[in-house]
């Protein structure tokens, strides 16, 4: 659980929210950092009782405007409102997140085309002389074995992507938040990959340009920088390619690469930007230049600081019995979980064939048959990592699974269950019959709930270059 | 192993001829002597390991700590859970119904045998797992492990870990399972009655397996995307596959090579293969001795493989191998067998139909002592005429005869763990854990760093105590969880380092 919560709507379309349920469409974003940020003129304060507003403060605050370390009478304003939620039970539930404290920081800003790109990495970064940010973790402390970056609790990672500079990596998240990208504006990357729900959409099939329905769910993006393909069914080997494809597939955002340069163009901001991110070329402004700092962006995106890594590292106080439980369960050779979600990633980053069914009414995904031109991987995906799976509901490739539970459930359902008579699929060896008791299997869930780290969750832009409002919540739904 | 007809069909012309014209040339014979001749020097690099090998693998203990002492009726894991690492735990003999799960460095568990009597472990058919661990430097020994449903002893990217002296019954998938380490030794053990393989080392290095008795499983001992193992003085009778050596598609950690598989008694294994529909034994064809598919520099030396219906040896690559799937990043290729001295009786004497017909295609009929099937480069064979062979003729003689100068892979003193400078401990902790909360000026979440800087300037140890037990100090901000997950000489590091650290 996160010590802070705060919630940010999107400054041009703001409602007033009517209850705490209403706030599942907002954003939210550990406070100081907005305020570090974004230039306030006022702020809101909600306090809410079991959900429902008790009353609401403006706050008048003309004297923070730009100033970063200035921010302690709103801080104090902040706690009081935390102190009084969290007294009059003001929680909800959600997607397995328990908020505790909400806030909804509303804002208005003074027109500022001038944005400055940060000159300090992220978190969990470090900037080199020659202003690079390099990834320093936990894991780094450990090897793996053939440096395979997977083992068991203390584990080396594979070797992430990283050595962008603070620049790029900013001028990425512009980027990713503006629906500049598409072809009509009318989504960006965070569309689809919701940070707000696990970089997800909360969807089973993604939506592209015009409404269309994708076949697959929107991958998270937590720990791209540590995987060495990328899609369901594998086709892209680096961020790089990978960002090219829904850049400019037809069904998704729509774009073409001139199309793209020339609204990146027109919208004068962004000359700025990225003459701050690639200095050192005569024309910064190109589709790799977009690419570099999508990918640097992602490479921020960084999850290890669960529940589940305070135990990795020696802390066992740190999951409870039944999560300690769980975690057997799904080491045991009996589950198998951990043979493919296998620590510390929780993917091996192999393709496998598990025979999940589809979605009620649609064919066979072949999966990665198509990457490969091999029938053997008829119906198999990549394995997906299962850091934050909890805020990535619905499982699996197209969804098929609402829960957690669900999800894990499929593994007890015996081999081939779900695969139709005059299907022919090779099932991965794995895919067994564990007879998993019902007790299992919440333990499972109760495990996986505890690789939730959302710290180091990217604040949303105050406002985008090229002045379009945000596109990344329409597709939101509640979750239950 | 059904592909092995297709391709049989597809390549009997070519090879009809080939053996055809091989058959009429085998006038004059290499005799080779195996003793006093050159010794195969392994592909394992000798440098890695300069001090004095050891006896085992984990490392010597310079104090011992604390000896707990476990009766019937207390539990194991609570013991595990009290004890830190240098301890001993001592299981006196008796039942005990429990999965024990070691997280921790050093611990040696022990169980004491009086009279015969063993510390038994009893998975009462419900529960998955006897023993896991993940810590390094682990000793498991003298237990009896039964009627479990997943394992007997696993291991998850344990270190230096010795298995020894266990008798396991029945105990599911694998019954000695370690898996993602390196250096282990596995010796002494009992192992009957396993599903799949009764001692399976997959994707570790630097392995010793000797003196085991493992019997009425599908496969006896399983070397899987592992280098650097040593199987050895065992004796694996009635399983469907005695011993093995490959590489599975589709793992993470992609071949298998530098094994050697000496000196073993490995006899009777016919038993029907009951593995599970879709696990890769699951192919073994009942009555192999020892089988390579696609591992590379695979010694085969000094056994004994008498009583195998398909084959004494079974040599062959990805392709000719059944429901495998596809992994472009391995190499689905048996190079670099190597075929030394062994005693090989029996064998072959109702092979499958699949192996019958390649072996036509060298007009080869009768039993069969040694069967090779699909590419291989680099393959070698001493005293050839000893045997009855199948698609052995590229072969060359091998350069050496035994492999005697090779004692063991483990590495002397234990593996290293990764060496990281206390200021390096400092930054990764700092970054990696401490800036989620703590900007450097202003507040993120947490203080700034400055105000901690000003606060604990020059008493590191002070900030050591707060962040193992933070208590509240400023109105309005978050409570900070505490920070003893982190071991001391961390905690010291990152205090050290947030106090000199600049923007």
């Amino acid at each position: 659980m996160h010590p802070s919560i705060v919630w940010v709507r999107d400054l041009t379309t703001l409602d007033e929210p009517q209850s705490t349920n209403h706030l599942l469409h907002l954003i939210y974003l550990p406070s100081a950092r907005i305020l570090s940020t974004v230039n306030l003129n006022w702020l809101k304060i909600y306090y809410f009782t079991y959900g429902n507003i008790e009353r609401a403060e403006k706050y008048d605050l003309p004297s923070f405007r730009g100033k970063r370390n200035n921010n302690k009478d709103l801080g104090l304003k902040m706690g009081e409102a935390l102190k009084y939620n969290r007294r009059h039970g003001a929680r909800i539930s959600a997607g397995g997140f328990l908020f505790v404290g909400l806030f909804l920081v509303s804002y208005a800003f003074a027109a500022n085309p001038n944005i400055q790109l940060s000159d300090t990495c992220p978190p969990s970064f470090g900037l080199s002389e020659d202003n690079r940010c390099s990834l320093r973790h936990m894991y780094q402390l450990y090897d793996s074995l053939q440096d395979s970056g997977i083992g068991g609790l203390k584990t080396a990672l594979p070797k992430a992507r990283d050595g962008f500079t603070p620049q790029q990596i900013d001028l990425g998240r512009l980027l990713f938040f503006d629906p500049i990208l598409s072809a009509d504006n009318s989504l960006s990357c965070a569309t689809c990959h919701n940070p707000a729900q696990g970089f997800g959409d909360g969807m089973g099939r993604s939506i592209g340009i015009k409404g269309h329905v994708q076949m697959r769910s929107a991958p998270t993006l937590w720990n791209s920088a540590f995987l060495s393909s990328f899609f369901w069914d594998a086709r892209a080997q680096s961020l790089e390619e990978q960002a090219l494809g829904p850049l400019f597939s037809a069904n998704e955002m729509g774009n073409t690469p001139e199309q793209l340069m020339a609204s990146l163009k027109s919208a004068t901001a962004y000359r700025g930007l990225f003459k701050q991110a690639f200095p050192d070329v005569a024309t910064a402004m190109s589709v790799d230049h977009v690419i570099t700092a999508l990918t640097a962006f992602q490479s921020s995106l960084v999850s290890l600081n669960s529940r589940y890594d305070q135990y990795a590292h020696g802390y066992h106080k740190a999951l409870s019995k039944n999560e300690i439980a769980g975690l057997n369960v799904f080491r045991s050779f009996v589950a198998r979980c951990s043979q493919c979600h296998t620590p510390p990633l929780f993917t091996n980053q192999q393709i496998a064939v598990i025979g999940t069914p589809e979605p009620e009414g649609l064919p066979r995904d072949i999966g990665a048959q198509q990457t490969f031109n091999s029938a053997v991987l008829r119906g198999g995906f990549k394995v997906p990592t299962l850091r934050n799976i909890a805020q990535t509901a619905p499982y699996m490739h197209s969804g098929r699974f609402q829960t957690l539970r669900e999800a894990a459930e499929f593994y007890t359902g015996g081999r081939g269950h779900a695969v139709p008579e005059d299907e022919e699929l090779l099932l991965h060896w794995h895919i067994s019959e564990p007879n998993l008791t019902s007790d299992e299997i919440d333990r499972l869930v109760d495990f996986m709930k505890t690789l939730s780290d959302q710290s180091l969750i990217p604040t949303t832009p105050a406002q985008l270059p090229s002045g379009l409002p945000f596109k990344h919540m329409e597709n939101m739904h509640e979750k239950s | 192993m059904k592909n092995l007809n297709t391709l049989a069909i597809g390549l009997a012309f070519v090879t009809f001829a080939a053996g055809w014209y091989l058959g009429g040339s085998n006038d004059a014979l290499t005799i080779t002597s195996s003793s006093g001749g050159k010794s195969y020097s392994g592909g394992y690099e000798a440098e890695q390991s300069t001090a004095a090998k050891g006896s085992g693998a984990v490392k010597l203990r310079t104090t011992e700590g604390t000896t707990h002492i476990i009766n019937p009726g207390d539990s194991i894991q609570a013991a595990v859970e009290l004890a830190v690492p240098g301890d001993t735990i001592q299981v006196m003999p008796g039942t005990y119904s429990e999965t024990v799960y070691i997280d921790k460095d050093d611990i040696h568990l022990r169980g004491v045998i009086v009279e015969g009597e063993r510390a038994t472990l009893d998975g009462l058919k419900t529960l998955n797992d006897a023993i896991l661990f993940s810590g390094n430097n682990i000793i498991i020994e003298n237990f009896k492990i039964i009627d479990y449903k997943g394992n007997g002893i696993m291991s998850q990217a344990g270190n230096n870990f010795e298995i020894r002296n266990n008798l396991i019954i029945d105990t599911g998938i694998y019954g000695i399972f370690p898996q993602l380490g390196k250096n282990g030794l596995i010796e002494h053990n009992v192992v009957s009655g396993i599903a799949d393989a009764a001692i399976y080392v997959g994707m570790s290095d630097n392995i010793h397996v000797a003196y085991n008795e493992v019997f009425d499983s599908v496969a006896g001992i399983e070397i899987e995307n592992s280098r650097h193992a040593i199987v050895e003085n065992n004796h694996t009778h009635h399983n469907t596959g005695g011993i093995l050596a490959f590489i599975t598609p589709g793992l993470p950690v992609k071949d298998t090579y530098d094994v050697i598989i000496r000196n073993n008694f490995i006899m009777d294994n016919n038993t029907p293969n009951f593995g599970a529909p879709g696990s890769t034994v699951a192919g073994i064809p009942a009555g192999t001795g020892i089988l390579i598919m696609a591992a590379d520099d695979v010694v085969v030396e000094g056994n004994i493989i008498s009583n195998h219906k398909t084959a004494g040896i079974l040599i062959t690559d990805h392709g000719n191998a059944d429901d495998l799937t596809l992994d472009p990043e391995s190499d689905p290729n048996a190079d670099g067998a190597m075929i030394l001295d062994n005693v090989m009786l029996n064998n072959g004497y109702d092979t499958i139909d699949a192996v019958r017909a390649f072996a036509l295609t060298e007009l080869h009929t009768g039993d069969i002592d040694i069967f090779q099937i699909g590419p291989t480069e680099g393959s070698c064979i001493n005293n050839r005429h000893r045997y009855k062979t199948v698609g052995v003729s590229d072969f060359t003689d091998c350069d050496f005869t035994n492999t005697d100068d090779i004692e063991n892979y483990l590495l002397a003193g234990g593996a290293e763990p990764r060496v990281i400078l206390p200021s390096e401990r400092g930054e990764i902790a700092y970054l990696g854990v401490c800036t989620g909360c703590h900007a450097y000026a202003g507040r993120l979440i947490g203080p700034s760093v400055m105000e901690i800087q000003a606060l604990y300037a020059d008493r590191p140890e002070a900030l050591v105590n707060y962040i193992n037990a933070p208590i509240p100090m400023r109105d309005n901000y978050p409570e900070m969880p505490a920070q003893n997950y982190l071991d001391a000489e961390t905690q010291l590091a990152v205090a050290n380092y947030i106090l000199k650290v600049g923007n």
